[in-house]
Protein backbone atom coordinates (compact mmCIF):
# COMPACT_ATOMS: atom_id res chain seq x y z
CA UNK A 1 0.00 0.00 0.00
CA UNK A 2 1.79 3.25 -0.89
CA UNK A 3 1.76 6.61 0.71
CA UNK A 4 -1.78 8.25 -0.88
CA UNK A 5 -3.78 5.37 -0.52
CA UNK A 6 -2.49 5.03 3.43
CA UNK A 7 -3.74 8.33 3.47
CA UNK A 8 -6.98 7.89 1.86
CA UNK A 9 -7.79 5.75 4.86
CA UNK A 10 -6.13 7.28 7.49
CA UNK A 11 -7.36 10.71 7.70
CA UNK A 12 -10.88 9.64 7.34
CA UNK A 13 -9.87 7.05 10.14
CA UNK A 14 -8.35 9.10 12.62
CA UNK A 15 -11.04 12.15 12.75
CA UNK A 16 -13.87 9.16 13.26
CA UNK A 17 -11.67 7.87 16.50
CA UNK A 18 -10.78 11.02 17.29
CA UNK A 19 -14.18 12.94 16.57
CA UNK A 20 -16.88 9.44 17.21
CA UNK A 21 -15.24 6.54 19.43
CA UNK A 22 -13.09 8.39 22.00
CA UNK A 23 -15.71 11.03 23.07
CA UNK A 24 -18.24 7.95 23.25
CA UNK A 25 -15.26 6.13 25.56
CA UNK A 26 -15.59 9.39 27.57
CA UNK A 27 -19.37 8.83 28.05
CA UNK A 28 -18.77 5.78 29.27
CA UNK A 29 -16.19 6.91 32.07
CA UNK A 30 -18.18 9.67 32.84
CA UNK A 31 -21.24 7.91 33.87
CA UNK A 32 -19.33 5.81 35.92
CA UNK A 33 -17.73 8.60 37.97
CA UNK A 34 -18.77 10.40 40.92
CA UNK A 35 -20.57 13.60 40.58
CA UNK A 36 -18.20 16.73 42.10
CA UNK A 37 -19.34 20.30 43.00
CA UNK A 38 -15.73 20.94 40.67
CA UNK A 39 -14.90 21.84 37.34
CA UNK A 40 -15.45 19.16 35.79
CA UNK A 41 -18.51 18.37 37.64
CA UNK A 42 -17.36 14.73 38.40
CA UNK A 43 -14.60 12.51 39.94
CA UNK A 44 -12.18 11.24 39.36
CA UNK A 45 -10.38 12.76 36.05
CA UNK A 46 -7.51 10.28 34.95
CA UNK A 47 -4.69 11.82 35.54
CA UNK A 48 -1.11 10.22 33.78
CA UNK A 49 1.23 12.16 35.34
CA UNK A 50 1.35 9.49 38.24
CA UNK A 51 2.45 6.25 36.45
CA UNK A 52 0.60 3.23 36.11
CA UNK A 53 -0.82 3.72 40.21
CA UNK A 54 -2.79 6.67 38.93
CA UNK A 55 -4.26 4.51 36.67
CA UNK A 56 -4.99 1.84 38.77
CA UNK A 57 -6.65 4.65 41.10
CA UNK A 58 -8.54 5.70 38.41
CA UNK A 59 -10.37 2.54 37.65
CA UNK A 60 -10.69 1.54 41.55
CA UNK A 61 -12.75 5.14 41.83
CA UNK A 62 -15.02 4.03 38.89
CA UNK A 63 -18.50 2.03 40.11
CA UNK A 64 -22.46 2.09 38.84
CA UNK A 65 -23.51 4.36 41.00
CA UNK A 66 -25.23 6.34 38.93
CA UNK A 67 -26.74 3.45 36.85
CA UNK A 68 -28.12 2.12 40.36
CA UNK A 69 -29.62 6.29 40.91
CA UNK A 70 -31.39 5.46 37.87
CA UNK A 71 -33.01 2.32 38.68
CA UNK A 72 -33.99 3.80 42.16
CA UNK A 73 -35.31 7.03 40.73
CA UNK A 74 -38.61 6.02 39.16
CA UNK A 75 -38.38 9.11 37.11
CA UNK A 76 -35.63 7.67 34.99
CA UNK A 77 -37.38 4.23 34.26
CA UNK A 78 -40.77 5.64 34.02
CA UNK A 79 -39.44 7.94 31.14
CA UNK A 80 -37.50 4.90 29.46
CA UNK A 81 -41.03 3.41 29.24
CA UNK A 82 -42.76 5.82 28.23
CA UNK A 83 -40.26 6.86 25.50
CA UNK A 84 -40.15 3.32 24.30
CA UNK A 85 -44.18 3.41 24.50
CA UNK A 86 -44.61 6.85 22.58
CA UNK A 87 -41.96 5.37 19.65
CA UNK A 88 -43.93 2.15 19.35
CA UNK A 89 -47.08 3.38 19.10
CA UNK A 90 -46.27 6.09 16.50
CA UNK A 91 -44.21 3.65 14.82
CA UNK A 92 -47.46 2.10 14.17
CA UNK A 93 -50.17 4.95 13.35
CA UNK A 94 -47.05 6.09 10.87
CA UNK A 95 -47.37 2.86 9.23
CA UNK A 96 -51.28 3.46 9.69
CA UNK A 97 -50.90 6.44 7.88
CA UNK A 98 -48.04 5.78 5.61
CA UNK A 99 -49.07 2.53 4.24
CA UNK A 100 -52.07 3.89 2.06
CA UNK A 101 -50.09 7.14 0.40
CA UNK A 102 -47.32 4.68 -0.30
CA UNK A 103 -49.70 2.16 -2.05
CA UNK A 104 -51.53 4.76 -4.31
CA UNK A 105 -48.52 6.18 -5.23
CA UNK A 106 -47.55 2.83 -6.05
CA UNK A 107 -50.43 2.80 -8.43
CA UNK A 108 -50.57 5.86 -9.92
CA UNK A 109 -49.88 6.46 -13.62
CA UNK A 110 -46.04 6.05 -13.96
CA UNK A 111 -45.93 9.75 -15.34
CA UNK A 112 -46.82 11.53 -11.94
CA UNK A 113 -44.50 9.38 -9.61
CA UNK A 114 -41.31 11.48 -10.08
CA UNK A 115 -43.61 14.09 -9.18
CA UNK A 116 -45.60 12.35 -6.28
CA UNK A 117 -41.88 11.27 -5.05
CA UNK A 118 -40.54 14.96 -5.13
CA UNK A 119 -43.18 16.08 -3.30
CA UNK A 120 -42.91 13.33 -0.48
CA UNK A 121 -39.36 14.76 -0.13
CA UNK A 122 -39.39 18.17 0.04
CA UNK A 123 -40.67 18.30 3.47
CA UNK A 124 -37.86 16.35 4.36
CA UNK A 125 -35.49 18.95 2.93
CA UNK A 126 -37.33 21.28 5.20
CA UNK A 127 -36.36 22.27 8.61
CA UNK A 128 -37.76 19.81 11.08
CA UNK A 129 -37.84 22.45 13.84
CA UNK A 130 -40.26 24.68 11.47
CA UNK A 131 -42.70 21.75 10.47
CA UNK A 132 -42.60 20.39 14.42
CA UNK A 133 -43.32 24.68 15.04
CA UNK A 134 -46.22 24.60 12.33
CA UNK A 135 -48.15 22.41 14.59
CA UNK A 136 -47.94 24.34 17.62
CA UNK A 137 -49.97 27.41 16.00
CA UNK A 138 -52.70 25.13 14.54
CA UNK A 139 -52.97 22.62 17.86
CA UNK A 140 -53.25 26.02 20.75
CA UNK A 141 -56.25 26.51 22.36
CA UNK A 142 -56.97 29.11 20.79
CA UNK A 143 -55.46 27.96 17.03
CA UNK A 144 -56.63 27.20 14.32
CA UNK A 145 -57.70 23.54 14.28
CA UNK A 146 -60.27 24.68 17.48
CA UNK A 147 -61.00 27.90 15.67
CA UNK A 148 -62.65 25.90 12.40
CA UNK A 149 -64.21 23.07 14.66
CA UNK A 150 -66.38 26.29 16.59
CA UNK A 151 -66.62 28.32 13.46
CA UNK A 152 -68.41 25.06 11.92
CA UNK A 153 -70.71 24.38 15.12
CA UNK A 154 -69.21 20.96 15.82
CA UNK A 155 -67.73 22.05 18.95
CA UNK A 156 -68.68 24.42 21.66
CA UNK A 157 -65.52 25.37 23.76
CA UNK A 158 -62.07 24.35 22.19
CA UNK A 159 -60.11 21.26 22.82
CA UNK A 160 -56.68 20.76 25.02
CA UNK A 161 -54.79 19.25 22.57
CA UNK A 162 -51.23 21.03 22.50
CA UNK A 163 -48.81 20.05 25.28
CA UNK A 164 -50.93 16.55 25.55
CA UNK A 165 -49.56 13.20 24.03
CA UNK A 166 -52.15 13.28 21.40
CA UNK A 167 -49.98 16.23 20.02
CA UNK A 168 -46.51 14.32 20.15
CA UNK A 169 -48.27 11.65 18.36
CA UNK A 170 -49.52 14.01 15.61
CA UNK A 171 -45.95 15.36 15.58
CA UNK A 172 -44.22 11.82 15.32
CA UNK A 173 -46.86 11.22 12.48
CA UNK A 174 -46.14 14.19 10.69
CA UNK A 175 -42.46 14.73 10.78
CA UNK A 176 -41.25 10.87 10.26
CA UNK A 177 -44.34 10.00 7.42
CA UNK A 178 -41.39 10.56 4.57
CA UNK A 179 -39.10 7.73 6.00
CA UNK A 180 -42.26 5.35 6.36
CA UNK A 181 -43.34 6.45 2.91
CA UNK A 182 -40.14 5.69 0.82
CA UNK A 183 -39.22 2.71 1.85
CA UNK A 184 -42.76 0.63 1.25
CA UNK A 185 -43.08 2.56 -1.87
CA UNK A 186 -40.00 1.55 -3.35
CA UNK A 187 -40.94 -2.24 -2.32
CA UNK A 188 -44.75 -1.83 -3.84
CA UNK A 189 -43.07 -0.06 -6.95
CA UNK A 190 -41.04 -3.20 -8.24
CA UNK A 191 -43.83 -5.55 -7.18
CA UNK A 192 -45.52 -7.47 -10.62
CA UNK A 193 -48.90 -6.41 -11.27
CA UNK A 194 -49.96 -9.26 -12.93
CA UNK A 195 -49.37 -11.60 -9.23
CA UNK A 196 -52.48 -9.91 -8.11
CA UNK A 197 -54.28 -10.84 -11.41
CA UNK A 198 -53.22 -14.49 -10.83
CA UNK A 199 -54.33 -14.42 -7.11
CA UNK A 200 -57.72 -13.25 -8.35
CA UNK A 201 -57.87 -15.61 -11.32
CA UNK A 202 -56.89 -18.12 -8.87
CA UNK A 203 -60.26 -17.32 -7.02
CA UNK A 204 -58.44 -14.52 -4.22
CA UNK A 205 -60.80 -11.71 -3.53
CA UNK A 206 -59.15 -8.48 -3.52
CA UNK A 207 -59.22 -8.13 -0.40
CA UNK A 208 -57.75 -11.57 -0.14
CA UNK A 209 -55.08 -10.84 -2.68
CA UNK A 210 -53.99 -7.92 -1.31
CA UNK A 211 -53.21 -9.58 2.54
CA UNK A 212 -51.63 -12.74 0.63
CA UNK A 213 -49.80 -10.82 -1.89
CA UNK A 214 -49.48 -7.48 -2.11
CA UNK A 215 -48.10 -7.25 2.05
CA UNK A 216 -46.01 -10.29 2.12
CA UNK A 217 -43.80 -8.50 -0.87
CA UNK A 218 -44.05 -4.92 0.40
CA UNK A 219 -42.87 -6.56 3.66
CA UNK A 220 -39.09 -5.87 3.68
CA UNK A 221 -40.27 -1.79 2.88
CA UNK A 222 -43.19 -2.24 6.22
CA UNK A 223 -40.08 -3.14 8.39
CA UNK A 224 -37.28 -1.11 7.27
CA UNK A 225 -39.91 2.05 7.41
CA UNK A 226 -41.05 1.21 11.06
CA UNK A 227 -37.47 1.11 12.26
CA UNK A 228 -36.71 4.22 10.42
CA UNK A 229 -39.30 5.61 12.61
CA UNK A 230 -38.89 3.69 16.16
CA UNK A 231 -34.69 4.18 16.37
CA UNK A 232 -34.77 7.93 16.24
CA UNK A 233 -37.69 9.16 18.40
CA UNK A 234 -36.98 6.84 20.94
CA UNK A 235 -33.89 9.83 21.40
CA UNK A 236 -36.50 12.47 20.12
CA UNK A 237 -35.96 15.45 21.97
CA UNK A 238 -37.49 18.44 20.13
CA UNK A 239 -41.08 16.94 19.61
CA UNK A 240 -41.79 16.60 23.27
CA UNK A 241 -40.08 19.33 24.32
CA UNK A 242 -42.42 21.60 21.34
CA UNK A 243 -45.69 19.91 21.51
CA UNK A 244 -45.58 17.75 24.88
CA UNK A 245 -45.33 20.47 27.66
CA UNK A 246 -43.91 19.63 30.67
CA UNK A 247 -45.64 16.01 31.39
CA UNK A 248 -44.35 14.11 28.61
CA UNK A 249 -41.21 12.84 29.67
CA UNK A 250 -39.18 11.32 26.52
CA UNK A 251 -35.38 10.22 27.54
CA UNK A 252 -33.82 12.24 25.06
CA UNK A 253 -35.69 15.25 27.12
CA UNK A 254 -34.41 14.26 30.41
CA UNK A 255 -30.96 13.65 29.55
CA UNK A 256 -31.12 17.61 27.87
CA UNK A 257 -32.51 18.58 31.08
CA UNK A 258 -30.14 16.53 33.59
CA UNK A 259 -27.07 18.33 31.46
CA UNK A 260 -28.29 21.73 31.05
CA UNK A 261 -30.55 22.22 34.44
CA UNK A 262 -29.20 19.97 36.63
CA UNK A 263 -25.39 19.87 35.61
CA UNK A 264 -25.35 15.93 36.58
CA UNK A 265 -22.89 15.30 34.08
CA UNK A 266 -22.10 11.90 35.40
CA UNK A 267 -25.92 10.73 35.24
CA UNK A 268 -26.53 12.40 32.24
CA UNK A 269 -24.10 10.01 30.56
CA UNK A 270 -25.52 6.89 32.59
CA UNK A 271 -28.62 8.17 30.46
CA UNK A 272 -26.93 7.94 27.22
CA UNK A 273 -25.69 4.90 27.86
CA UNK A 274 -28.71 2.84 28.64
CA UNK A 275 -30.64 4.77 25.79
CA UNK A 276 -27.82 3.11 23.63
CA UNK A 277 -28.43 -0.12 24.97
CA UNK A 278 -31.61 0.10 24.16
CA UNK A 279 -31.61 1.18 20.46
CA UNK A 280 -28.89 -1.89 20.05
CA UNK A 281 -31.52 -4.40 19.57
CA UNK A 282 -33.39 -2.63 16.99
CA UNK A 283 -30.30 -1.41 15.14
CA UNK A 284 -28.78 -4.38 14.36
CA UNK A 285 -32.03 -5.90 13.10
CA UNK A 286 -32.48 -3.02 11.20
CA UNK A 287 -29.13 -3.92 9.88
CA UNK A 288 -29.90 -7.46 8.99
CA UNK A 289 -32.85 -6.61 7.25
CA UNK A 290 -31.11 -4.44 5.29
CA UNK A 291 -29.15 -6.77 4.08
CA UNK A 292 -31.48 -9.79 3.51
CA UNK A 293 -33.18 -7.04 1.01
CA UNK A 294 -30.38 -6.83 -0.96
CA UNK A 295 -29.73 -9.62 -0.89
CA UNK A 296 -33.20 -11.01 -1.93
CA UNK A 297 -33.06 -8.17 -5.05
CA UNK A 298 -29.66 -8.54 -6.32
CA UNK B 1 -50.00 -1.06 -16.32
CA UNK B 2 -51.99 2.53 -16.40
CA UNK B 3 -54.87 1.27 -14.99
CA UNK B 4 -56.99 4.17 -13.39
CA UNK B 5 -56.93 4.62 -9.82
CA UNK B 6 -59.84 3.81 -7.61
CA UNK B 7 -61.29 6.13 -5.35
CA UNK B 8 -59.47 4.70 -2.22
CA UNK B 9 -56.06 5.23 -3.64
CA UNK B 10 -57.65 8.81 -4.70
CA UNK B 11 -58.76 9.74 -1.27
CA UNK B 12 -55.72 8.47 0.34
CA UNK B 13 -53.21 10.45 -2.13
CA UNK B 14 -55.29 13.55 -1.42
CA UNK B 15 -55.81 13.09 2.43
CA UNK B 16 -51.77 12.36 2.68
CA UNK B 17 -50.88 15.19 0.76
CA UNK B 18 -53.02 17.16 2.57
CA UNK B 19 -51.42 16.41 5.56
CA UNK B 20 -47.90 16.88 4.44
CA UNK B 21 -48.62 20.20 3.22
CA UNK B 22 -51.42 22.20 5.20
CA UNK B 23 -49.49 22.93 8.01
CA UNK B 24 -47.33 24.49 5.94
CA UNK B 25 -49.19 26.87 4.21
CA UNK B 26 -51.03 27.79 7.08
CA UNK B 27 -47.84 28.72 8.65
CA UNK B 28 -47.13 30.77 5.04
CA UNK B 29 -50.51 32.38 5.08
CA UNK B 30 -50.35 33.68 8.79
CA UNK B 31 -46.85 35.02 8.45
CA UNK B 32 -48.94 37.79 6.59
CA UNK B 33 -50.99 38.46 9.32
CA UNK B 34 -51.20 42.06 10.59
CA UNK B 35 -52.06 41.07 13.98
CA UNK B 36 -49.40 39.79 16.81
CA UNK B 37 -52.18 37.42 17.70
CA UNK B 38 -51.35 34.70 15.38
CA UNK B 39 -54.19 33.09 15.15
CA UNK B 40 -56.42 35.75 14.63
CA UNK B 41 -56.68 37.30 11.25
CA UNK B 42 -56.51 40.76 10.98
CA UNK B 43 -55.33 41.67 7.20
CA UNK B 44 -52.39 41.78 4.90
CA UNK B 45 -49.58 42.69 5.98
CA UNK B 46 -45.31 42.13 5.80
CA UNK B 47 -44.47 43.89 8.78
CA UNK B 48 -43.12 40.82 9.88
CA UNK B 49 -40.90 40.27 7.19
CA UNK B 50 -39.65 43.87 7.75
CA UNK B 51 -39.11 43.64 11.37
CA UNK B 52 -37.22 40.01 10.82
CA UNK B 53 -34.77 42.21 8.32
CA UNK B 54 -33.66 44.24 10.76
CA UNK B 55 -33.48 41.83 14.34
CA UNK B 56 -29.75 42.06 14.39
CA UNK B 57 -30.16 39.44 16.32
CA UNK B 58 -31.49 36.72 13.78
CA UNK B 59 -29.22 38.32 10.88
CA UNK B 60 -25.94 37.09 13.28
CA UNK B 61 -27.19 33.48 13.60
CA UNK B 62 -28.28 33.14 10.09
CA UNK B 63 -24.54 34.26 9.61
CA UNK B 64 -22.92 32.17 11.54
CA UNK B 65 -25.42 29.41 10.41
CA UNK B 66 -24.72 30.11 6.90
CA UNK B 67 -20.82 29.76 7.81
CA UNK B 68 -21.25 26.57 9.85
CA UNK B 69 -22.98 25.18 6.62
CA UNK B 70 -20.49 25.46 4.10
CA UNK B 71 -17.61 24.83 6.23
CA UNK B 72 -18.97 22.08 7.62
CA UNK B 73 -20.81 20.41 4.70
CA UNK B 74 -17.20 20.89 2.45
CA UNK B 75 -15.17 19.59 5.04
CA UNK B 76 -17.52 16.88 4.98
CA UNK B 77 -17.56 16.26 1.60
CA UNK B 78 -14.06 15.42 1.46
CA UNK B 79 -14.02 13.61 4.66
CA UNK B 80 -16.88 11.50 3.30
CA UNK B 81 -15.76 10.42 -0.03
CA UNK B 82 -12.27 9.34 1.46
CA UNK B 83 -13.91 7.39 3.67
CA UNK B 84 -16.16 5.66 0.68
CA UNK B 85 -13.15 5.51 -1.42
CA UNK B 86 -11.37 3.11 1.36
CA UNK B 87 -14.43 0.94 2.23
CA UNK B 88 -15.36 0.48 -1.49
CA UNK B 89 -11.63 0.16 -3.09
CA UNK B 90 -9.48 -1.22 -0.56
CA UNK B 91 -10.92 -4.47 0.81
CA UNK B 92 -8.36 -4.92 3.61
CA UNK B 93 -6.89 -3.20 5.86
CA UNK B 94 -6.28 -3.31 9.92
CA UNK B 95 -9.24 -2.15 11.57
CA UNK B 96 -11.61 -1.91 8.37
CA UNK B 97 -14.15 -3.19 10.68
CA UNK B 98 -14.33 -0.97 13.10
CA UNK B 99 -14.15 1.79 10.42
CA UNK B 100 -17.05 0.64 8.83
CA UNK B 101 -18.77 0.52 12.25
CA UNK B 102 -17.94 4.35 12.86
CA UNK B 103 -19.15 5.18 9.55
CA UNK B 104 -22.40 4.02 9.57
CA UNK B 105 -23.36 4.08 13.84
CA UNK B 106 -23.19 7.80 13.47
CA UNK B 107 -26.89 7.33 11.26
CA UNK B 108 -28.53 5.80 13.74
CA UNK B 109 -27.27 7.44 16.90
CA UNK B 110 -29.49 9.73 18.85
CA UNK B 111 -28.00 13.50 18.30
CA UNK B 112 -28.39 14.10 22.09
CA UNK B 113 -25.89 11.21 22.63
CA UNK B 114 -23.92 12.93 19.64
CA UNK B 115 -24.08 16.37 21.40
CA UNK B 116 -23.46 15.38 24.47
CA UNK B 117 -20.13 13.19 23.99
CA UNK B 118 -18.43 15.46 21.82
CA UNK B 119 -19.13 18.51 24.35
CA UNK B 120 -17.71 16.28 26.76
CA UNK B 121 -14.76 15.64 24.76
CA UNK B 122 -14.19 19.42 23.93
CA UNK B 123 -14.07 20.16 27.56
CA UNK B 124 -11.95 17.49 27.78
CA UNK B 125 -8.89 18.56 26.02
CA UNK B 126 -10.00 22.93 26.80
CA UNK B 127 -10.76 23.39 23.28
CA UNK B 128 -12.86 26.69 23.28
CA UNK B 129 -16.44 25.90 21.79
CA UNK B 130 -18.04 28.32 19.32
CA UNK B 131 -18.25 28.36 15.56
CA UNK B 132 -14.84 25.97 15.20
CA UNK B 133 -16.83 23.23 17.81
CA UNK B 134 -19.82 23.07 15.61
CA UNK B 135 -18.15 22.76 12.70
CA UNK B 136 -16.10 19.85 13.72
CA UNK B 137 -19.68 18.51 15.41
CA UNK B 138 -21.34 19.00 11.94
CA UNK B 139 -18.57 17.46 9.68
CA UNK B 140 -18.13 14.20 12.15
CA UNK B 141 -21.97 12.67 11.88
CA UNK B 142 -22.27 14.86 7.90
CA UNK B 143 -19.02 13.05 6.44
CA UNK B 144 -20.85 9.36 7.55
CA UNK B 145 -23.72 10.65 5.14
CA UNK B 146 -22.00 11.44 2.45
CA UNK B 147 -19.72 8.28 2.81
CA UNK B 148 -22.93 6.36 2.04
CA UNK B 149 -23.98 8.41 -0.62
CA UNK B 150 -20.89 8.28 -2.39
CA UNK B 151 -19.92 4.46 -1.67
CA UNK B 152 -23.02 3.54 -3.10
CA UNK B 153 -22.53 5.20 -6.33
CA UNK B 154 -18.58 3.74 -6.25
CA UNK B 155 -19.90 0.25 -5.67
CA UNK B 156 -22.02 0.23 -8.82
CA UNK B 157 -18.94 1.56 -11.31
CA UNK B 158 -16.40 -1.06 -13.01
CA UNK B 159 -13.24 -0.93 -11.37
CA UNK B 160 -11.68 -2.04 -14.35
CA UNK B 161 -12.18 1.81 -15.91
CA UNK B 162 -9.70 3.06 -13.30
CA UNK B 163 -7.38 0.19 -14.03
CA UNK B 164 -7.57 0.90 -18.16
CA UNK B 165 -6.50 4.42 -16.63
CA UNK B 166 -3.79 3.25 -15.07
CA UNK B 167 -2.78 0.98 -17.72
CA UNK B 168 -2.38 3.36 -20.64
CA UNK B 169 0.03 5.61 -18.33
CA UNK B 170 -1.99 7.68 -16.07
CA UNK B 171 -0.80 8.31 -12.62
CA UNK B 172 -3.18 6.89 -10.03
CA UNK B 173 -4.19 10.61 -9.36
CA UNK B 174 -4.54 11.37 -12.79
CA UNK B 175 -6.71 8.36 -13.30
CA UNK B 176 -8.94 9.30 -10.26
CA UNK B 177 -9.28 12.89 -11.59
CA UNK B 178 -10.85 12.30 -15.02
CA UNK B 179 -11.75 8.84 -14.82
CA UNK B 180 -13.31 8.33 -10.97
CA UNK B 181 -14.12 12.10 -10.21
CA UNK B 182 -16.79 12.76 -12.88
CA UNK B 183 -18.53 9.34 -12.74
CA UNK B 184 -19.00 9.80 -8.86
CA UNK B 185 -19.43 13.56 -9.44
CA UNK B 186 -23.47 13.45 -9.15
CA UNK B 187 -22.93 11.47 -5.77
CA UNK B 188 -20.76 13.40 -4.27
CA UNK B 189 -22.88 16.83 -5.24
CA UNK B 190 -25.50 15.52 -3.92
CA UNK B 191 -23.61 14.92 -0.85
CA UNK B 192 -22.52 17.93 0.08
CA UNK B 193 -26.29 19.18 -0.29
CA UNK B 194 -27.37 16.73 2.24
CA UNK B 195 -24.65 17.91 4.76
CA UNK B 196 -25.83 21.15 4.18
CA UNK B 197 -29.00 20.76 4.56
CA UNK B 198 -28.44 18.64 7.58
CA UNK B 199 -26.06 21.73 9.34
CA UNK B 200 -28.76 24.21 8.80
CA UNK B 201 -31.38 21.79 10.26
CA UNK B 202 -29.08 21.10 13.20
CA UNK B 203 -30.68 22.18 17.06
CA UNK B 204 -29.67 19.21 19.66
CA UNK B 205 -26.27 18.54 18.36
CA UNK B 206 -25.34 22.96 18.19
CA UNK B 207 -27.18 23.35 21.44
CA UNK B 208 -24.33 21.18 23.28
CA UNK B 209 -21.61 22.18 21.39
CA UNK B 210 -21.99 25.95 20.99
CA UNK B 211 -19.84 28.47 23.33
CA UNK B 212 -21.91 32.01 24.75
CA UNK B 213 -20.91 34.09 21.68
CA UNK B 214 -22.25 31.97 18.67
CA UNK B 215 -25.86 31.13 18.23
CA UNK B 216 -27.26 29.14 15.27
CA UNK B 217 -30.13 29.93 13.69
CA UNK B 218 -32.51 26.81 14.98
CA UNK B 219 -30.83 27.75 18.54
CA UNK B 220 -32.07 31.18 18.33
CA UNK B 221 -35.80 29.73 16.78
CA UNK B 222 -36.14 26.67 19.15
CA UNK B 223 -35.53 29.72 22.48
CA UNK B 224 -37.71 32.04 20.95
CA UNK B 225 -41.14 29.76 20.12
CA UNK B 226 -40.16 27.62 23.27
CA UNK B 227 -42.86 30.14 25.00
CA UNK B 228 -45.47 30.03 21.89
CA UNK B 229 -46.14 31.14 18.61
CA UNK B 230 -44.20 34.12 17.02
CA UNK B 231 -45.47 36.08 13.87
CA UNK B 232 -41.71 36.76 13.35
CA UNK B 233 -40.43 32.92 12.96
CA UNK B 234 -43.67 32.47 10.98
CA UNK B 235 -42.10 34.98 8.67
CA UNK B 236 -38.38 33.44 9.27
CA UNK B 237 -40.50 29.79 8.52
CA UNK B 238 -41.76 31.04 5.21
CA UNK B 239 -38.29 32.41 3.99
CA UNK B 240 -36.48 28.89 4.43
CA UNK B 241 -39.72 27.21 3.21
CA UNK B 242 -39.52 29.02 0.03
CA UNK B 243 -35.56 29.28 -0.46
CA UNK B 244 -35.44 25.50 0.11
CA UNK B 245 -38.68 24.69 -2.81
CA UNK B 246 -36.94 26.87 -5.03
CA UNK B 247 -33.82 24.80 -4.58
CA UNK B 248 -35.37 21.75 -4.86
CA UNK B 249 -37.47 22.47 -8.14
CA UNK B 250 -34.12 23.95 -9.78
CA UNK B 251 -31.98 20.73 -8.73
CA UNK B 252 -34.61 17.98 -10.16
CA UNK B 253 -35.16 20.34 -13.41
CA UNK B 254 -31.34 20.54 -13.87
CA UNK B 255 -30.95 16.15 -12.95
CA UNK B 256 -34.43 16.11 -15.65
CA UNK B 257 -31.93 17.87 -18.65
CA UNK B 258 -28.92 16.31 -17.73
CA UNK B 259 -30.80 13.11 -18.10
CA UNK B 260 -32.80 14.16 -21.22
CA UNK B 261 -29.39 15.21 -23.17
CA UNK B 262 -27.77 11.80 -22.06
CA UNK B 263 -30.82 10.06 -23.51
CA UNK B 264 -29.99 12.34 -26.53
CA UNK B 265 -26.11 11.52 -26.87
CA UNK B 266 -27.10 7.92 -26.14
CA UNK B 267 -29.30 8.12 -29.55
CA UNK B 268 -26.93 10.18 -31.50
CA UNK B 269 -24.04 7.64 -30.34
CA UNK B 270 -26.51 4.37 -31.85
CA UNK B 271 -27.10 6.16 -34.83
CA UNK B 272 -23.33 7.25 -35.78
CA UNK B 273 -21.27 4.25 -33.94
CA UNK B 274 -19.02 4.15 -36.88
CA UNK B 275 -18.37 8.64 -37.55
CA UNK B 276 -17.40 8.68 -33.77
CA UNK B 277 -13.73 10.20 -34.10
CA UNK B 278 -11.30 7.36 -33.35
CA UNK B 279 -9.09 9.96 -32.45
CA UNK B 280 -10.79 10.43 -29.09
CA UNK B 281 -8.90 9.52 -26.35
CA UNK B 282 -9.84 6.12 -25.03
CA UNK B 283 -10.69 7.84 -21.28
CA UNK B 284 -13.63 9.89 -22.69
CA UNK B 285 -15.00 6.94 -24.97
CA UNK B 286 -14.77 4.64 -22.26
CA UNK B 287 -16.39 7.25 -19.51
CA UNK B 288 -19.21 8.25 -22.33
CA UNK B 289 -20.21 4.74 -22.62
CA UNK B 290 -20.64 4.23 -18.91
CA UNK B 291 -22.56 7.32 -18.89
CA UNK B 292 -24.78 6.12 -20.89
CA UNK B 293 -25.48 2.92 -19.25
CA UNK B 294 -26.72 5.47 -16.66
CA UNK B 295 -28.56 7.64 -18.46
CA UNK B 296 -30.39 4.03 -19.61
CA UNK B 297 -30.62 3.16 -16.00
CA UNK B 298 -32.35 6.30 -14.74
CA UNK B 299 -34.29 6.30 -17.55
CA UNK B 300 -35.44 2.75 -17.07
CA UNK B 301 -36.18 4.30 -13.44
CA UNK B 302 -37.98 6.82 -14.12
Amino acid sequence: MNLRRLLIVIVPYAWLVGLFLIPFLIILKISLSDTAIAIPPYTPTLDLSAGWAGIKEFFSELDLENYYFLWTDSLYWKSFVSSITIATISTFLTLLVGFPIAYAMARAPSAWRPTLMMLVILPFWTSFLIRVYSWMGILSTNGFLNNFLMWTGLIDSPFHILNTPTAVYIGIVYTYLPFMILPIYSTLEKMDISLLEAAEDLGCTSRSAFWLVTVPLARYGIIAGCFLVFIPVNGEFVIPSLLGGSRINMIGKVLWDEFFNNRDWPVASAVAIILLLILVVPIVLFQRVQQKQEEATV
Amino acid sequence: MNRPLSWFNITSLTLGFTFLYLPMVILIIYSFNASKLVTVWAGFSTKWYVRLLHDEQFLDAAWVTLKVAVCSSTLATILGTMAAYALVRMRRFPGRTLFSGMVYAPLVMPDVIIGLSLLLLFIAIGLDRGVFTIVLAHTTFAMCYVAIVVSSRLTSFDESLEEAALDLGCTPFDAFKSVTLPIIAPAVISGWLLSFTLSLDDLVIASFVTGPSSTTLPIKIFSSIRLGVNPEINALSTIMIGLVTVGVLVASLVSRNTIAKREREELEANLAPVTEPAMASVTEGVVRDEEIEDARASGARG
